[in-house]
């Protein structure tokens, strides 16, 4: 899936016009808890988050995120568009929430790029 | 750009985000840089049969009219075309040709000639100096070929920092080369937070590190540039020395230090506020993300001190940065 084809999908919003429309999207992750994020997210998938500040940009950054999904319709801090535009990372905006876009990529055929998490990184299986 | 604003207002930010790099270009290439140079010209005395020859030999589609070294007129290929329909081969070219001449500065940005090609119907431009000499002649070919060029230079610039850096260690010879970086963290900077580890994933990639190990780098640099943030009375410092085989990691602070350290370490385990949580940190998730991107970790900590995280990754012998191998 291409981040264009992602657009459609979502009703999505491009918020940094100069991204590229054509990146491959091999997946998808969605995640509030950033480091949620940096633990499980394989490269090149598209993140959905509730989160609007720089720090998901950032993240996004590290953990070579191929394009970044507000979901609800949050509007993001300037700063957040900002960096993504420098960064070179697509930003969009999406009316549906977390669950529905879920739901509607998967249905797309885009598979789930969150890594299980092993026992030992995990408090709650102790 | 889909509304195009009227040209004596000034843009909006609104506007000004959806400016593509193209029309940046514009207003970065003079024409000097964009223009032929050494223009072929007619002399006021040649024929229209002499010009028609002269745009076949050199296969161009105009040319400027001179008249002791001044330019009086600009002659194109539709102009030969009139004269052929009559036939008129031996009039002199300043019967046919544009006798009303529109030049253009050298110094002049892209987009003045820009400007003159979508107002006035005409397609090619002659250039003159300061003195009013004919230094170059200016199609929108030429620009489209300027900005190709530009675009092109663009990639091109990264390209060269990357394989400069990739081999910055091939030639310099010692018991142990390293590269060290050191990055200042303020306390509470949430909005620059990410700025170092993002200098360092980019300094790996430039100097060759492959993408996995740039990733895990930049994971485990950002989690702890972010401990800092969150937890320190004073900020910090992150310095990162890079050898060939590996790369460590050092985040270090002066307090306030950690009072249970092993129980820092367990997942899930957090003194994070509240507000740090809303901005999806805090989880208690730092740690175990940094132990799981790096070969070691390390914690230390005395209260009232401060606390040292050292992190190591090793490189296998086809993935050591600076030695010029490329990243796979």
């Amino acid at each position: 899936m291409r981040v264009k084809d992602l657009l459609e999908i979502v009703s999505g919003k491009l918020l940094n016009p100069s991204a590229d429309l054509n990146r491959e999207i091999k997946g998808g992750c969605g995640a509030d808890l950033m480091s949620d994020v940096l633990a499980s997210i394989q490269p090149e998938a598209v993140l959905l988050t509730g989160l609007c500040n720089p720090q998901v940009i950032r993240t996004a950054q590290m953990a070579d995120v191929a394009a970044v999904v507000l979901v609800r319709g949050k509007a993001p801090q300037e700063e957040t568009i900002n960096l993504a535009e420098k960064e070179g990372i697509p930003l969009i905006l999406s009316p549906y929430g977390m669950f529905e876009l879920c739901g509607r990529l998967h249905k797309a055929g885009l598979p789930s790029l969150e890594m299980p998490v092993n026992g030992d990184d995990c408090s709650c299986s102790e | 750009m889909s509304d195009q604003p009227s040209r004596n207002r000034i843009i909006s930010d609104q506007e000004a985000e959806h400016i593509t790099r193209l029309e940046e270009l514009a207003y970065e290439v003079k024409v000097q840089e964009a223009m032929t140079s050494d223009p072929k010209a007619l002399d006021a005395s040649q024929t229209m049969k002499e010009a028609l020859d002269m745009f076949r030999s050199l296969r161009i589609s105009g040319a400027p009219v001179l008249q002791r070294g001044e330019i009086v007129g600009v002659l194109s290929i539709e102009d030969v075309i009139r004269s052929l329909m009559v036939p008129d081969l031996d009039s002199k070219v300043t019967e046919y040709m544009t006798s009303k001449v529109i030049t253009i500065r050298d110094e002049e940005l892209v987009v003045e000639a820009l400007k003159i090609f979508v107002n006035k119907p005409i397609g090619r431009l002659p250039v003159i100096d300061e003195n009013g000499n004919l230094v170059g002649m200016l199609t929108k070919g030429d620009i489209t070929r300027a900005f190709l060029k530009a675009l092109q230079r663009d990639t091109q610039e990264e390209e060269m920092r990357r394989y400069r850096a990739s081999h910055l260690f091939e030639d310099i010879e010692s018991d142990r080369t390293s590269l060290i970086l050191r990055y200042n963290i303020k306390a509470g900077d949430f909005t620059h937070g990410g700025a170092a580890s993002s200098n360092i994933k980019r300094a790996l990639m430039r100097l060759g590190a492959s993408p996995q190990i740039a990733r895990r780098c930049g994971i485990a640099i950002y989690e702890a540039e972010i401990n800092l943030i969150i937890h320190t009375t004073n900020g910090g410092v992150i310095r990162v020395e890079i050898e060939p085989h590996q790369i460590s990691i050092d985040a270090y602070d002066y307090g306030p230090g950690i009072p249970d350290v092993e129980q820092a370490m367990k997942p899930g385990y957090s003194t994070a506020s509240e507000a740090v949580r809303e901005m999806g940190f805090g989880a208690g998730m730092g740690l175990v993300n940094i132990s799981r991107c790096t070969d070691s970790m390390t914690l230390e900590s005395t209260v009232g001190k401060g606390t040292r995280l050292r992190m190591k990754i090793f490189l296998a012998q086809q993935e050591t940065v600076g030695e010029g191998y490329p990243a796979n």
